[in-house]
């Protein structure tokens, strides 16, 4: 077994952690730190259940490996507090089993960080990235528009 | 997560990865040159890909770059398809890039990597194809620049040992008009039924495909038929379509009967739009 004891940068964190080359970043988060907000779904960059940010930008960690994240910035939905969008899934009722809820929120988190003035198609490209299983697009695309709304007046 | 074990490598230098690479080979590794490493790990985890040491490019300075000079524009092969959207110097790589895949696995597959990759439509290929860009070549001997169009042929041509590290288009073909079409079974992501990239340069329509037949291509043939001007619209295209490379695809994503179906119209919309 080749394993390398690894430097992470996890919610504004150094977690030490010790890896196998193939182990995905998902599966170190979530079964060797015990961040388990990100969720697997299709193990495959498909569904957007395990996003987290690198940098800033989305990503999906099942297409990461462990060895990749040295070196980054990484935050997983542990490492937000009570952000805007976050209040705003809540206030807006965006989820449903809340399975998919972590990765939406990461994905929208980077987008208000990335593209405070998204507008319409470009919110629909990002958020095409996640699928939710229970159907709360509306109310989804109703949160997002609201938090970014809400990040102009705060930033201005 | 995979169920075996690589040597992970990243070198700094072009030299360092061919010397990594001919070392793993010479100990039996079945090397892999590696970029967004999705690929590894999603044909990985079914037992579709498989290497003991993957050499991760993404640190090679020649590979990141994207800038204009002397007249071509330079796109490294380790950019993601988002870096490269986010830039839009070529209009028509970001308008068929855009529409891989999705926006969050756009930022972590690569241009290289999408271009070689074992997953057969390789839609980041098309406006390269038809710009008759250059490709730099890494391997054993050197630096090679070869005509993509001389070395693409369903897909890129490799000696063993050798990788991708940039991509050159003239400019010219920068600024030519254009038109990318992506038809999918449903939904707005995901792998295409169709994509066709078309455009315009010296009074000639150039067509580039993916999803129709199992690799992507250019064929010269079709392009004689879609610009022969003695003909009609509709006989052109007919004859367009009985120059489609064999075997068109007959899968769950569509049967061929379909897909020729799909494409004669998409080519109405071809030429439609260069009208
Ligand atoms: C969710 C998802 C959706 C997708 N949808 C689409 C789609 O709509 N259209 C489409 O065209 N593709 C699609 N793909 C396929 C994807 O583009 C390819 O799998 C691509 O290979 C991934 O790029 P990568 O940089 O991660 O490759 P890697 O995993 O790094 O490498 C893939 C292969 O390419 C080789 N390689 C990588 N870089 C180089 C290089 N510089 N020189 C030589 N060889 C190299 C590697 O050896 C390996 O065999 C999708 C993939 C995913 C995960
Ligand atoms: S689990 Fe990563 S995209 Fe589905
Ligand atoms: S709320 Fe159930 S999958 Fe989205």
């Amino acid at each position: 077994m080749k394993l390398h004891t690894i430097n992470l940068n996890i919610n504004d964190q150094v977690r030490t952690v010790t890896v196998r080359t193939g182990d995905t970043l998902l599966y170190t988060i979530r079964e060797k730190l015990g961040l388990t907000g990100a969720k697997p779904g299709c193990l495959n960059g498909d569904c957007g259940a395990c996003t987290i940010n690198v940098d800033g930008w989305p990503m999906k960690s099942c297409l990461m490996m462990a060895v990749e994240g040295q070196g980054k910035q990484i935050k997983t939905i542990e490492g937000l507090g009570n952000t805007l969008i976050q209040q705003a899934f809540v206030e807006h009722f965006a989820f449903q089993c809340g399975y998919c809820t972590p990765g939406f929120i990461m994905n929208c988190h980077s987008l208000i960080l990335k593209k405070p003035d998204a507008d319409d198609s470009t919110i629909k490209e990002w958020l095409e990235s996640n699928i939710c299983r229970c159907t709360s697009y509306i109310e989804i695309e109703t949160a997002v528009k609201s938090a970014l709304e809400k990040n102009k007046h705060h930033s201005n | 997560m995979l169920s075996f074990d690589f040597d992970y490598y990243r070198p700094k230098t072009l030299q360092e990865a061919v010397g990594l690479f001919q070392n793993a080979d010479r100990n039996g590794k079945k090397p892999m040159y590696i970029s967004g490493a999705t690929e590894l790990l999603t044909l990985g985890r079914i037992n579709l890909a498989f290497t003991e040491a993957a050499i991760d490019l993404k640190d090679i300075v020649e590979g990141n770059v994207m800038q204009f000079e002397q007249g071509y524009l330079v796109i490294g092969a380790n950019l993601t398809l988002t870096k490269i959207e986010e830039a839009n110097l070529f209009p028509l790589l970001t308008n068929t890039s855009s529409n891989i895949a999705d926006h969050t696995a756009r930022g972590k597959i690569t241009l290289g990597g999408n271009i070689c990759g074992q997953i057969f439509y390789r839609e980041a290929v098309l406006p390269f194809l038809l710009a008759d860009s250059q490709v730099v070549i890494v391997g054993p001997e050197g630096v090679t620049v070869k005509p993509l169009n001389e070395i693409f042929n369903e897909q890129l041509i490799l000696k063993k040992g050798e990788f991708l590290i940039q991509v050159a288009t003239d400019d010219r073909y920068i600024h030519a008009p254009f038109i990318s079409i992506k038809r999918r079974q449903q939904w707005e992501t995901g792998y295409p039924l169709i994509t066709v990239a078309a455009l315009k340069i010296d009074g000639e329509v150039r067509t580039a495909f993916s999803g129709l037949c199992p690799f992507p291509f250019r064929s010269k043939k079709m392009e004689a038929a879609l610009n022969n001007h003695e003909l009609s619209v509709k006989a052109r295209i007919q004859s367009a379509l009985a120059e489609v490379p064999s075997p068109i695809l007959n899968d769950v994503e569509g049967s061929s009967e379909y897909r020729l179906f799909v494409l004669q119209n998409l080519l109405e919309d071809v030429l439609g739009a260069f009208d």
